[in-house]
């Protein structure tokens, strides 16, 4: 070589950050926060031709929700708020003074708690084409609250842990499956049956 | 006070921002990892509900999104609300199809376990939503999600 030795310079990373702060700009205006939380719901599955109709349910057992067009909610026939529809359905689930007008029982043997009574509820709801999406996820909300927070109290006072608790201790790398049997045997005392009407077209 | 300006004629060295680059890619790092690309360009307005009893859902492999809501350019789709499947809207018809190819494209064992997230407008009127969930019965598409956001609930603090 002619030039003879020369030192090697030193890359400048003075601009390194400028590079990574555009990165970071890009990163920031392109990507969303994940925000996939929602109501997990089943469908029923879609009605046969022949299938033989469903054997009919007492009145009593049937807590029926309408939504109209208006978003006004019809309770068991009376005009409801929907801040009162938790109370009242849970109410309606538990039946806690064995009224003639709620609910009836059955003797069911649960595990963990033996032989239990548990009620014979169903929940109908049913909305109008009309109904807003937003009452719709409400009303469903209140429902599952009012299962939630029975299955919480039977949670509490049997196992002395809350329900929610016990279904994150089912979760995770090596569950002890003894905790899926505690929340199969509470969701056995309070069985989530909601169940929705065909839709109806009326006055939208 | 003249004690404190005994070595006033010291200069206070200037901070060193050389560990700038590694704060900004901490950051970075943080972005890219705790983010997700939006799978799809969202052509309707939506705006979901708040819930509190809500679930997260697992695997996002195994989803697949429906969106409903009125348009965002409602000069050239007007603004009854629309159903949006991938990049396109789409009619209550032609959900079907949709749910059938991508099972298709899914291996036999995670058929089964395919979720279909809901993204609802919450002022859409049931009515669509009605018919969009008649359409995922008749497919057997019965593993719903009605995606919403989370409320803060008072009671629970």
């Amino acid at each position: 070589m002619a030039r003879g030795k020369r030192e090697i310079q030193e890359i400048n990373a003075g601009s390194m950050a400028d590079i990574a702060f555009l990165l970071l700009v890009f990163f920031l205006v392109t990507t969303t926060m994940d925000t996939s939380w929602g109501l997990a719901r089943k469908l029923p599955p879609p009605i046969q031709e022949n299938q033989p109709p469903p054997p009919p349910i007492k009145d009593r057992n049937v807590f029926v929700v309408l939504a109209n067009a208006n978003d006004q909610l019809l309770v068991e026939g009376e005009l409801m708020d929907i801040r009162r529809l938790r109370e009242s359905a849970k109410d309606f689930i538990a039946n806690p003074r064995k009224a003639d007008n709620l609910p009836e029982f059955k003797e069911v043997d649960v595990p963990f708690f033996g032989k239990t009574m548990v009620s014979k509820q169903v929940i109908s709801l049913q909305n109008d084409r009309g109904t807003s999406y937003d009452l719709y996820i409400q009303v469903q909300n209140e429902l599952a609250a009012a299962y939630t927070e029975l299955r919480d109290d039977l949670s509490r006072s049997r196992f002395g842990i809350g329900y929610n608790e016990l279904e994150e201790l089912t979760k995770g790398e090596n569950p002890d499956p003894k905790y899926k049997k505690m929340v199969k045997a509470i969701r056995q005392v309070y069985p989530q049956r909601i169940s929705e009407a065909e839709p109806k077209d009326i006055g939208s | 006070m003249s004690k404190f300006k005994k070595d006033g004629d010291k200069h206070t060295p200037a901070v060193s921002t050389a560990s700038l680059p590694d704060i900004v890619f901490m950051l970075l790092f943080f972005f890219m990892v705790s983010t997700v690309m939006r799978e799809v360009d969202l052509k309707i307005v939506l705006e979901q509900p708040e819930a509190t009893e809500i679930d997260k859902l697992e695997n996002k492999a195994l989803v697949d999104y429906i969106y409903i809501g009125e348009p965002v350019n409602t000069n050239v789709y007007g603004s009854v609300p629309r159903i949006q499947l991938d990049d396109d809207f789409a009619t209550v018809e032609e959900i079907q199809d949709y749910i059938v190819s991508r099972r298709a494209e899914r291996s036999e064992a995670e058929q089964g376990l395919v979720t279909v997230s809901l993204k609802v407008d919450s002022e859409t009127k049931m009515g669509l939503v009605t018919d969009v969930k008649q359409e995922l019965r008749k497919v057997q598409a019965l593993k719903i999600n009605y995606s919403t956001a989370q409320k803060a609930d008072a009671t629970k603090f």
